[in-house]
C-alpha cells in the first residue's frame, strides 16, 4: 500500500514524470480554456476569411501577427485549431477509455469471480476481438456509417461513434487485466471471510475485490489514453475520423498533409508535435504509473 | 582454530538518501569443525540476514558496513568473487525454506547434480553421475538412479527437499548453512528432514548452522545455540543449558511461552507486545520495553554480552550465587 | 450428551480436477470421504492433520464456503446446508470463522471501522448506526484492540495485532461457534501464546464453541478438549485431548506424536524412512494409511477400516489393529 503524501513525494523525485506530467497538465488546461484563449474561434465560419488562407506562422515573411502559428486551407487559425482539435482528442481519447473501461472492468470481474464456462466463453470473446485490429474494426464500422447517413449527421455523432467504437473494440485489454487481478484476489480469506457472513456475490465482487483490482486499472487507464488518442489520429488521417469543419488533431494533420509539398508545412507540423508531446507524457505517466505501483519493482524504502 | 569465525558482524540497508538502517547490529559467532549451531528469532530478527551475510550475499542495496567472517582461515568478506565461489556451493553449502530456489524447474534432477559437481570438481560425466546417485541414495531417496530424469515438479515437497540436501552434500563441503528448511513441510516430513541432516551431519562430521524459529527443532538437532532479537544476538550458550536454564528474560519467556512447557487447561505464559521493527528501535537494550526485569539501567545503555548473555539482570544468576 | 452444537453425517467433498475439455476422464480429488462429526457447546474441538488431509475442507464445508458432494450438515439440529440464503442468513451470525493468514483475511482497503461494521450491517438490518458502533466498540475492548484503531487500514499493524481485528471481526456478532482455521501458525512464537490465551478467555467470557483446525499437536495438547485426527479426508482417531497424548490408539497419531521436536532432544536420533501421503485422485482401496503403516496386515490393503470405538475411555480409531 503506498499513501498519497508518498506517492507525491515520488512523484516529486522523478524529473521525467514531473515533466510529462507539466506538458500534460498544460495541454488539458490549453484544451478546456480554448473557448477563452483561442484567438479565433475554428467552428464559427463567419469568422472565417478564404483570404487568410494558408498564411505562413506570424514570424515569417508574409505571415499574419492575428495567426501565429499561420492558417490552413480555409483560413483557420492553425494556434486555434490546435487549441480546439486537443480538446477533441482528449474527449474522445477519455470517453473510448470510459466506455472500454466500464465494459472491460465488468466482463473481468464477471469472468474471474464465476470462473468456469462463464470465463472460458468470455474469454473466448475478448481472444476474438483481440484478434481483429482495431483499426481495420473502426475503418469498417465507419465506413459504414459515413455512407448509411449523409454528411451533416455524421458530422453531429461522429464524436460518439468514434468514442463508442474505439471503446468497444479495445474492452478486453481491461477483461484481461482484472481478471488476472481478480483470480489473484478471489482466493484471499479476506473474500472468504465477506462470503462467510452470507454477502451476496454482487457486493462481494464490487465492494471487496473490484477496489482491490484498480491499480492495475489505473496504470493501463492512461496507456490506452493514449492508445486511443492515437487510433483516432490514424482514422482522422484516414479520412475516417473527425470532419473537416470539428478537426481533431488527426484531422488537422491530414488536413495539412496534402499541401505540405506546396510549402504549407505548418498546417501539419504543428498539430503533430502537439500529438506526439500529448502520447508521449500519457505514456511516460502510464510507464511511471506502474513502476511506482508495482510492488515487486519498489524498493522497501516506506 | 576454528572453522568460521564471524567477528562484529554489521548489516546495513539505506534509508532515504543519507540514513541507514542495521539489520544486523554486531554479531560474532564461533563454529568449530562438526559442530551444529541453532540460530532461533522471531522473524525481523536478522537470522536470515546473518545466513547472507556469511556467504557474502547481501543483496543490494543492503552491505556489509563492518566485521569479518573467517572461514579456515580466509576472510570471506574480502575476497573476489572468484575466490569466494570456490568457497560458496563447494565448501559451504547452503539449504533454503523453498527447494525451488536451489532447484531449476526446467532442467532434470540429474543433470542438475552433475553440473553442479562438474562445476566444483575436475571429473567425467560418468564419474559425476555415479557421484550424485550415491548421494541421492544417501539421503535415502527411493529408487534413486530412475529419479535423475526427473524434473523437480514431479517430485513432492518432502523428496524435493530431500533432492536439495543431497545437491548440498555433493561436494562434501565442511559447513552447512540451513535456513528454516522444513518451515514449510509438514510435521512428519520435518522429523524425516531433520534426522537426516543430523544423521548426515555427524556421520560426515559437517558443521551446521541452523536457523529457525522452533525451539524444539534446535533442541533436537543442534549442539550451540543463539537466541536472537532485533538484530543482536542476546543469548549464546550449549543448547542444552540454554533450553533447561535460559538467563536472557527474552530467552525465558520465548521457552515459557511453549504449550509444551505450561500444563494442560492452565494459561500460557506470554510476553507482552511484539518485537520493534528494525527502523524503530528504543534505546538500550531493545527488549527493555516488553521486559519484566527492566530497569533504568536497561533504557540507557546496550548490555555487552559477557558470558553469553547480553543482559544486566540475567536470570538463574541469583541460584547460581547461592550454590 | 447433550444436543450437538455442529453435526456432520457422511460429509464428503469431491472436487473436479481441471482437465482438456474434450477429455473423457474426469478425474476426482477426495478432499472428505465421509466423515462423521459432533461437536458439544461449550467445548474446543480440535481437528489435526497434515496438509492435504481435508482439515480445512472440512472446517470450509461447515462454514458453508463450499459445497458438500454429499452427506448432512447440522447447526442446533437443523440441516444447513441445503438451505437457501434468505433462511441460512440467522445462522449465519451465529457461526463464524478465524482465518490462518491475517495479511490476507483482511481487506486492505477497508478500515478497522468498515471490517467490523459489515457483519453487524449485513447480517442484522435491525441495528441502528449507534448501535453498530457500540458493538464494535465492545468487540475491539474484548478482543485487546485499541479504539483508535477503528479509523487505520490493515497495513498499519503487526502480525498479532491484525490476527486479534480478523477475531473481532468473527466475534463482532456475538456467534456461538467459531471455526479457527490455524489462526496461529502464520504468527511470531512471542505473539502465538497472545493469541491462545486471548482465544481461551474469549470461550470463557462468551460460551464459545471452538472448532479449532492446525496442524501442531502441541498447540492441541494445551488447547482442545477433544481431538480428531484426519488422513486423507478420513478421520483416523477421535478421542479426548489427554487420551490422545497418553494412549494414542491409531498408528498414524502414534507417527504424529513422535514427530513433534521436544525440548528434551534425542527424538530425531535416528534416520527415519520417508513417507508419502497417498495420491489422493486414486485413494488405496484400504485403509489410506496403510502404505506408510509399520504394523500394516492384508486386511488394512484390502478393506477400508470404520471409526469405532476402542476400549471404554471414549476413544474412537479407524484401524483394525487398534484394541
Amino acid at each position: 500500500m503506498i499513501t498519497w503524501r508518498g506517492f507525491l513525494k515520488r512523484f516529486l523525485s522523478d524529473p521525467v514524470a514531473v515533466g510529462a506530467g507539466i506538458v500534460l497538465l498544460i495541454l488539458v488546461v490549453m484544451a478546456a480554456l480554448a473557448p477563452w484563449i483561442a484567438p479565433q474561434n475554428p467552428y464559427d465560419l463567419l469568422q472565417l476569411n478564404i483570404m487568410d488562407s494558408e498564411l505562413p506562422p506570424s514570424w515569417r515573411t508574409g505571415g499574419d501577427e492575428r495567426y501565429w502559428l499561420g492558417t490552413d486551407t480555409q483560413g483557420r487559425g492553425v494556434f486555434s485549431t490546435i487549441l480546439y482539435g486537443t480538446g477533441i482528442s482528449l474527449l474522445i481519447g477519455i470517453g473510448a477509455v470510459i466506455v472500454q473501461g466500464i465494459l472491460g472492468v465488468s466482463i473481468g470481474l464477471w469472468a474471474g469471480y464465476r470462473g468456469g464456462w462463464v470465463d472460458s466463453f468470455l474469454m473466448r470473446l475478448a481472444d476474438i476481438q483481440m484478434s481483429l485490429s482495431t483499426l481495420m474494426i473502426a475503418i469498417i464500422a465507419l465506413a459504414l456509417f459515413q455512407t448509411a447517413f449523409d454528411a451533416n449527421i455524421y458530422a453531429d455523432y461522429a464524436i460518439i461513434m468514434l468514442i463508442v467504437i474505439i471503446g468497444v473494440a479495445e474492452w478486453p485489454k481491461f477483461a484481461r487485466t482484472v481478471r488476472s487481478s481478480v483470480l489473484g484476489e478471489k482466493n484471499k480469506e479476506y473474500v472468504d471471510a465477506a462470503r462467510v457472513i452470507g454477502l451476496p456475490a454482487r457486493k462481494v465482487m464490487w465492494i471487496h475485490i473490484l477496489p482491490n483490482t484498480l491499480t492495475p486499472v489505473l496504470v493501463i487507464s492512461t496507456i490506452q489514453v493514449a492508445e486511443a488518442i492515437m487510433t483516432e489520429a490514424a482514422l482522422s488521417f484516414l479520412g475516417l475520423g473527425m470532419p473537416v469543419d470539428k478537426p481533431s488533431l488527426g484531422s488537422l494533420i491530414r488536413s495539412g498533409f496534402e499541401f505540405i509539398f506546396s510549402g504549407s508545412w505548418w498546417i501539419t507540423l504543428y498539430p503533430a508535435i502537439v500529438l506526439v508531446a500529448l502520447v508521449l507524457a500519457l505514456n511516460l505517466l502510464g510507464d511511471w504509473l506502474r513502476d511506482t505501483l508495482n510492488p515487486k519493482l519498489r524498493r522497501g524504502d516506506d | 582454530m576454528a572453522l568460521l569465525d564471524v567477528k562484529d558482524l554489521h548489516v546495513a540497508f539505506p534509508r532515504g538518501k543519507k540514513d541507514e538502517v542495521e539489520a544486523l547490529r554486531g554479531v560474532d559467532l564461533t563454529l568449530e569443525k562438526g559442530q551444529r549451531l541453532g540460530v532461533v528469532g522471531e522473524s525481523g530478527a536478522g537470522k536470515s540476514m546473518l545466513a547472507f551475510a556469511i556467504l557474502n550475499l547481501v543483496a543490494d542495496p543492503g552491505r556489509v558496513t563492518k566485521g569479518s567472517v573467517v572461514f579456515d582461515g580466509q576472510n570471506l568478506l574480502t575476497m573476489s568473487d572468484r575466490q569466494i565461489r570456490r568457497i560458496r556451493g563447494n565448501r559451504i553449502s547452503m539449504i533454503f525454506q523453498d527447494p525451488m530456489v536451489t532447484l531449476n524447474p526446467v532442467l532434470s534432477i540429474g543433470t542438475q547434480m552433475i553440473e553442479t559437481l562438474k562445476a566444483h570438481r575436475n571429473i567425467s560425466t560418468r564419474e559425476a553421475h555415479r557421484l550424485s546417485v550415491e548421494k541421492l541414495n544417501l539421503v535415502a531417496i527411493p529408487s534413486a538412479e530412475s529419479r535423475m530424469d526427473a524434473y523437480p515438479h514431479e517430485l513432492s515437497g518432502g523428496l524435493r527437499q530431500r533432492v536439495v540436501i543431497a545437491i548440498a552434500l555433493l561436494t562434501d563441503p565442511e559447513l552447512i548453512i540451513a535456513d528454516e528448511p522444513t518451515t514449510a513441510l509438514d510435521v512428519t516430513i520435518q522429523a524425516e528432514i531433520m534426522s537426516l541432516i543430523l544423521t548426515l551431519c555427524r556421520e560426515n562430521d559437517v558443521a551446521l548452522i541452523l536457523i529457525t524459529h522452533d525451539l524444539g527443532v534446535v533442541a533436537e538437532v543442534t549442539e550451540r545455540l543463539m537466541i536472537m532479537y532485533a538484530g543482536k544476538c542476546v543469548e549464546t550458550g550449549r543448547t542444552r543449558d540454554i533450553i533447561d536454564a535460559p538467563k536472557h528474560p527474552y530467552a525465558v519467556g520465548l521457552l515459557k511461552a511453549l504449550p509444551q512447557n505450561s500444563t494442560r487447561g492452565a494459561k500460557l505464559y506470554q510476553i507482552p507486545g511484539s518485537m520493534p521493527p528494525i527502523t524503530n528501535l528504543p534505546s538500550g537494550c531493545p527488549y527493555h520495553p516488553r521486559c519484566e526485569r527492566a530497569t533504568d539501567e536497561c533504557r540507557a545503555a546496550m548490555p555487552p554480552l559477557e558470558n553469553g548473555v547480553a543482559c544486566f539482570h540475567p536470570m538463574h544468576e541469583d541460584a547460581e550465587a547461592a550454590q | 450428551m447433550t444436543d450437538p452444537i455442529i453435526e456432520t453425517r457422511g460429509l464428503e467433498v469431491r472436487f473436479p480436477l481441471p482437465t482438456h475439455f474434450l477429455s473423457r476422464e474426469k478425474p476426482v480429488l477426495h478432499a472428505l470421504s465421509g466423515v462423521d462429526v459432533q461437536i458439544q457447546r461449550g467445548e474446543t474441538f480440535c481437528v489435526v492433520g497434515e496438509s492435504g488431509c481435508g482439515k480445512t475442507t472440512l472446517g470450509r464445508a461447515i462454514m458453508g464456503l463450499l459445497t458438500p458432494s454429499s452427506g448432512e450438515i447440522y447447526f442446533r439440529g437443523q440441516r444447513i446446508d441445503t438451505m437457501d440464503e434468505a433462511e441460512r442468513k440467522p445462522v449465519r451470525a451465529d457461526m463464524q470463522m478465524v482465518f490462518q493468514n491475517p495479511y490476507a483475511s483482511l481487506n486492505p482497503r477497508r478500515n478497522v471501522f468498515q471490517t467490523l461494521a459489515e457483519p453487524i450491517r449485513h447480517l442484522m438490518p435491525e441495528k441502528s448506526e449507534a448501535d453498530v458502533r457500540a458493538q464494535v466498540e465492545d468487540v475491539l475492548d474484548a478482543t485487546g484492540c485499541d479504539q483508535s484503531w477503528q479509523r487505520k487500514l490493515p497495513h498499519e499493524f503487526s502480525g498479532g495485532q491484525r490476527q486479534r481485528i480478523a477475531i473481532a471481526r468473527a466475534l463482532v456478532t456475538n456467534p456461538a461457534f467459531v471455526v479457527a482455521d490455524e489462526p496461529i501458525s502464520a504468527l511470531d512464537v512471542s505473539i502465538q501464546a497472545q493469541i491462545l490465551n486471548l482465544l481461551n478467555d474469549l470461550q470463557d467470557e462468551r460460551d464459545l464453541t471452538y472448532m479449532f483446525i492446525t496442524h501442531d499437536l502441541s498447540v492441541v495438547e494445551h488447547f482442545g478438549d477433544r481431538v480428531a485426527v484426519m488422513y486423507l479426508g478420513q478421520i483416523m482417531e477421535l478421542a479426548p485431548t489427554d487420551k490422545i497424548f497418553d494412549a494414542p490408539k491409531h498408528p498414524y497419531t502414534q507417527l504424529l506424536l513422535d514427530a513433534i521436536p521436544k525440548l528434551s532432544g534425542g527424538s530425531f536420533d535416528a534416520p527415519r524412512t520417508p513417507g508419502e501421503l497417498p495420491d489422493p485422485v486414486n485413494p488405496p482401496p484400504g485403509c489410506p494409511f496403510a502404505p506408510r503403516c509399520p504394523i500394516a496386515q492384508d486386511i488394512c490393503r484390502a478393506e477400508r477400516p470404520r471409526l469405532r470405538p476402542i476400549g471404554d475411555s471414549g476413544t474412537m480409531a479407524a484401524c483394525h489393529l487398534a484394541e
